[in-house]
């Protein structure tokens, strides 16, 4: 148990700190690497408290897909750093204060400073729930019958933003020869060539 | 010293407070604030997994998944966005998206 909850912390501290560093990082490409290390962590507090298949979707998607099109994204795009971070230190005050006066009411509000939410405590107190089945296939049960619809329309969502960005990034470029391959196919025998007559001796 | 619901919750709640805190600060860079979202997505995962798992009740994660879906299709447009913009705009500054005038 104690070896849990060291594990716990160390997850849980190592999330919170690579967070920040996608937050203050001066260069966009570290901070989706800490954007990646975040992803891995909090898989890795996934698998602790017991949600497995969660925990690697969340690899696979977040740090597989997303981290990976964020990185191919910002080394793609040539911008100017030192102009991008402008204005950080003005900012910082009012952030900073937001912040904290978000975070302060959020941890009031969850009940974990000892105020709050009745229910949050009770369930604290009676401890994660270990169901029957195991954790992969209690989700399917659930997701192949009752929310099947639901599952689709992810499906769907997932196509529409394939097809949408696919949409958005192509472009046809003016004067690029490209090969026509239905032209070269229905091409005949008649188009391509011509039978001339040569007389003997006279030349084309 | 065991690991209860409030500890999820507190770590989630730090990092959506680090989300918004990162849009605050990285007024300029649509990337970072893309990032944070995406951060600020996570948080909200967390917290439907570890209610999911302190409940006894699954269908908290199947929400988790859908969560994920949405955030990997809004990266994914998001990104499209941003590349198309860059290349007739020449920048991705947010203080210069304003041909809309909105």
């Amino acid at each position: 148990m104690l070896l849990q909850a060291l594990a716990f912390y160390v997850f849980a501290a190592v999330t919170v700190a690579s967070g920040a560093m996608v937050v203050v990082s001066r260069n966009p490409v570290y901070s989706v690497l800490f954007l990646i290390l975040a992803f891995f962590n909090a898989a890795a507090l996934f698998l602790l408290i017991g949600a497995e298949f969660i925990a690697m979707i969340l690899v696979i998607v977040y740090v597989g897909a997303v981290a990976v099109l964020f990185l191919f994204v910002v080394m793609m795009l040539d911008i100017n750093l030192v102009e991008l971070r402008e204005g950080f230190l003005k900012y910082l005050p009012v952030g900073a204060m937001i912040g904290v006066v978000l975070l302060a009411e959020i941890l009031l509000g969850l009940g974990v400073l000892g105020t709050g939410s009745a229910t949050i405590a009770a369930l604290n107190k009676q401890g994660a729930q270990v169901l029957a089945v195991d954790n992969t296939r209690a989700i399917g049960r659930v997701l192949y019958t009752q929310y099947f619809y639901l599952f689709q329309v992810a499906g769907i969502v997932l196509l529409v933003a394939m097809i949408g960005a696919i949409v958005l990034t192509l472009r046809t470029r003016p004067g690029v020869r490209r090969q026509k391959v239905g032209d070269q196919i229905n091409r005949t025998k008649e188009q391509a060539m011509t039978v001339v007559k040569v007389p003997t001796r006279g030349g084309v | 010293m065991t690991i209860g619901l409030g500890h999820y919750l507190t770590v989630a709640s730090v990092l959506f407070t680090l989300g918004i805190l990162g849009i605050f600060l990285n007024r300029k860079n649509v990337i970072v604030i893309l990032m944070c979202v995406e951060l600020m997505l996570l948080a909200v995962n967390i917290n439907l997994v570890a209610f999911s798992i302190f409940e006894g009740n699954v269908v908290g994660q199947v929400f988790a998944m859908l969560v994920l879906t949405v955030a990997a299709a809004e990266a994914a447009i998001g990104l499209a966005i941003l590349v198309v913009y860059f290349r007739n705009r020449g920048t991705i500054a947010v203080e210069d998206i304003n041909t809309m005038k909105g």
